[in-house]
């Protein structure tokens, strides 16, 4: 559809109406968010996952991912027949460009995205030793570039390899579930770009969020909860060979 | 006190240590940053500047908001829950200037396979073909409409005949 | 990928921690492990290791102020290390390696060095001339009292650091093992018995440092080394090689027996990419031939110069496989995968900020700071030469 003069006229005051969504600043500009409102997680929901790689692109967008370094990826799994605790699994470069044909014939086949699970008990916040890593009164675990030595403990200190250490900024770096963008009222970068509803943001303190009823009837896993790092990525339908 | 009497040496050393730690603690007021410690063990600021970040993808709702005829004619197809920046990709620094800031000609041949490419690894009921097979080189908008894929048969053998001289 | 087999989390491809974190641990052990033969003259009353005493603290000190730089380089943002300072957060691990650093450098082996020397430090400010004077009068704080009474405090201070001086290394060592020792997410890593098995690696090291620098300084000065001293130091250091052992094989046998989920991809990396530096070099070459050699010098009766030679080789022998174990530790704790389905490589560079040249110079540098701290305070009677008139240690 193209788009003449007498359209713009009347698109305009849409456009502004449009950009009343689509705020950049500080958050001053959200003045309704109130942090103790809100406790972030975020729902995975593996039959509805395609591979695609939007969401590793669109990250990589939106926050500026140095390349070669992943805050989200997506991995395929290949699990022969009983052998669980053998499975094949793949993620070329983190799925950014999603994924060749499977070369292994038969067996079951899946994706699994991942990213950093905002763990309620983190590891990672508890051995940073000045405290440039944290987790927010709203539930998010985020690094604070500038206070952040680079000494990359909890980089070691994560059990799902969710950080890396940003080549320019030499600081600790990883999925900071846009927090930039929930702030004001929009979803996360990744579940916008998911054409499957794979992933869902999910809002713990809302009472009316979906997920709430999406748990109550669902077998919902999270990864490695021996760890008991009280993770808030839920995974739907979550195989017991996933690592 | 005679047990102290030799001992002033150790003393200065003592008041030496004494006044290195005043003058730590002292140094220590202006240097650790004034939002340290509001909401937990760590510089409260921080989440101020992490929000302050600018969006790249403007969100659906904004893009609806403008082009509602779009919006109608994807509702009720099977595209009805991909968001349009999906596969138009980020548009933020579009809805903030529609006029100068376009968005980009998408190539439905490169496009349409990032998702519907036959992979074993996809879910069984969802819709995935061997692109080379199914469509021969033929871009995927000669025969579906992207906002509303499902296919017109009437069209679409018309088109095949037009083209290929033969059905798919 | 190049480097990569089998599948590791895309952020794991990339080792985090380099050789200067293997360096680290290396010199605080040594650090401590010399502090600790320090201390069981002063404290434990052994005489016979008395030749030594003031050579290990002085080792201590040289090795205690190289211990920092590795960090420093290897730190993204070494101009903000002084946050750890101002906010360390109290359930890191790391956050209390400046605290205990400073108190170990100044409350423990800064003030028993000077207490030690006080009496030297004070002849040598009056003797000597030109700017070395100067250093010496400053080292002296401006007190000049080296009555008997005075000599006796020092005497009585000086034995109550050493008592708070042991937990101190201990500590300054320990809380390195436990850096690694606490990290749920790292299966080689985590264990209890980490910090233990840091000490007693750090104790074995030390002794050996001291020993082989004693007879190395004693020999360059052309005097005798005193057989007494280093036969002692010698059991000393079999008797904690025996403990060391003790416990890795512990924990060898232990993972074996359990062989929990990481062990499959733990026990295969070990025969391979850690075959040459574990199997070969730590266990064979660094800890079973020095335990044989030097259990040989305790059960037969060997000339003085076999027992030598067999001393300086052990001792070189320890002190390579006791760097070989920090480096399985750290090294070999990030080439597997947390999946336990893959293995990287680490690439080190040989002239970056923390490549190999650096890791050269930075291992010999505390030795060259130790020539300097032998000159300015040397830790022996000098028998011709007038600039140490009544040198003699404080005790």
């Amino acid at each position: 559809m193209s788009i003449t003069r007498r359209h713009m006229l009347l698109l305009l005051p849409a456009a502004a109406i449009a950009w009343k969504h689509v705020l950049a600043g500080a958050p001053e500009a959200s003045p309704n968010y109130k942090l103790s409102e809100h406790w972030w997680g975020m729902l995975i929901d593996i039959p509805k996952c395609i591979g695609c790689g939007n969401c590793v692109r669109a990250c990589e967008t939106e926050n500026d991912v140095p390349d070669g370094y992943f805050r989200t990826w997506v991995e395929r799994y290949h699990v022969t027949d009983y052998d669980i605790e053998n499975p094949h699994v793949d993620s070329p470069d983190g799925a950014k460009k999603g994924f060749p044909p499977t070369k292994e014939l038969g067996g079951k086949n899946f994706f699994v995205p991942k990213l950093c699970n905002h763990c309620a008990d983190s590891p990672c916040t508890q051995v940073c030793p000045v405290g440039a890593t944290f987790i927010s009164p709203d539930g998010v675990v985020l690094v604070d570039k500038k206070y952040c030595l680079g000494c990359r403990y909890c980089v070691q200190a994560c059990p799902y390899g969710c950080r890396f250490i940003n080549p320019k900024t030499e600081t600790a770096e990883k999925c900071t579930l846009c927090y930039h963008r929930i702030t004001k009222g929009l979803t996360t970068a990744c579940c916008e770009s998911c054409p499957t509803g794979a992933r869902q943001l999910a809002d713990l303190k809302n009472p009316n969020d979906p997920i709430h009823e999406f748990l109550k009837t669902h077998s919902v896993q999270v990864l490695k909860p021996y760890m008991a790092t009280h993770a808030k990525l839920f995974y739907n339908g979550l195989d017991g060979s996933v690592r | 006190m005679t047990a102290f009497k030799d001992a002033g040496h150790v003393f200065r050393l003592v008041a030496v240590f004494a006044v290195g730690v005043m003058v730590f603690v002292g140094v220590r007021a202006f240097l650790v940053p004034k939002s340290f410690g509001q909401y937990g063990h760590y510089r409260g600021d921080a989440l101020a500047d992490i929000a302050a970040r600018p969006v790249a993808f403007a969100g659906h709702q904004a893009c609806e908001d403008c082009h509602a005829d779009v919006l109608e004619k994807k509702k009720s197809g099977r595209h009805a829950h991909v968001n349009c920046e999906a596969c138009h990709g980020p548009l933020a620094k579009h809805v903030d200037d529609p006029g100068s800031v376009q968005p980009p000609k998408l190539d439905t041949a490169v496009l349409c396979v990032r998702c519907h490419e036959a992979n074993t690894a996809k879910p069984k009921g969802f819709p995935q073909v061997a692109s080379a097979e199914h469509s021969t080189g033929l871009p995927c908008d000669t025969c579906h409409q992207p906002h509303s894929p499902a296919i017109d048969t009437g069209k679409t053998e018309e088109t095949a005949k037009a083209t290929t001289g033969g059905t798919k | 990928m190049p480097g990569v087999e089998g599948f590791m989390y895309p952020n794991e491809i990339e080792l985090q921690w380099s050789v200067l974190i293997v360096l680290y641990p290396f010199l605080t052990g040594l650090v401590a492990g010399a502090f600790i033969l320090a201390s069981l003259e002063r404290v434990f009353q052994v005489q016979a290791v008395k030749p030594t005493y003031r050579l290990a603290l002085l080792t201590a000190l040289a090795f205690l102020l190289v211990a920092p730089l590795p960090l420093q380089l290897h730190l993204g943002h070494p101009e903000r290390s002084y946050e750890m300072y101002l906010t360390p957060h109290r359930t890191s691990a790391m956050a209390m390696f400046g605290f205990v650093y400073l108190w170990y450098l100044m409350a423990v082996l800064v003030f028993e060095i000077w207490l030690d020397y006080r009496r030297d430090i004070v002849v040598l400010s009056q003797t000597t001339t030109g700017w070395k004077r100067l250093v010496y009068r400053v080292m002296t704080l401006g007190s000049s009292n080296i009555s008997e009474r005075a000599l006796h405090v020092d005497e009585r201070v000086g034995w109550v650091i050493t008592i708070v001086g042991i937990p101190s290394a201990f500590l300054l060592h320990g809380y390195v093992g436990f850096i690694f020792g606490s990290i749920k997410a790292n299966p080689w890593w985590s264990t209890p018995l980490m910090p233990v098995v840091f000490i007693f690696s750090a104790m074995v090291s030390g002794i050996a440092a001291v020993m082989l620098i004693y007879m190395l300084v004693t020999w360059s000065r052309k005097e005798t080394i005193n057989m007494d001293c280093v036969d002692t130091v010698a059991r000393y250091l079999f008797y904690t090689f025996i403990i060391d052992f003790s416990l890795e094989m512990l924990d060898l046998i232990h993972r074996i027996y359990e062989s929990d989920e990481s062990f499959r991809s733990l026990d295969f990396m070990v025969h391979t990419k850690l075959y040459m530096s574990h199997i070969v070099v730590q266990i064979v070459l660094g800890t079973v031939v020095p335990i044989v050699l030097l259990g040989l010098t305790q059960v037969l009766r060997l000339g003085e110069m076999a027992r030598k030679r067999i001393y300086a080789l052990a001792g070189c022998l320890t002190l390579v496989g006791i760097f070989a174990m920090r480096w399985n530790v750290v090294i070999g704790g990030q080439l597997f995968s947390k999946s336990f389905l893959g293995y990287t490589t680490y690439k080190m560079g040989l002239v970056t900020r923390e490549g190999l040249l650096v890791a050269i110079v930075l291992t010999v540098l505390p030795l060259v700071i130790l020539w300097v701290l032998v000159k300015l305070l040397p830790p022996w009677p000098e028998k011709n030469s007038g600039s140490l008139p009544e040198a003699v240690p404080a005790h």
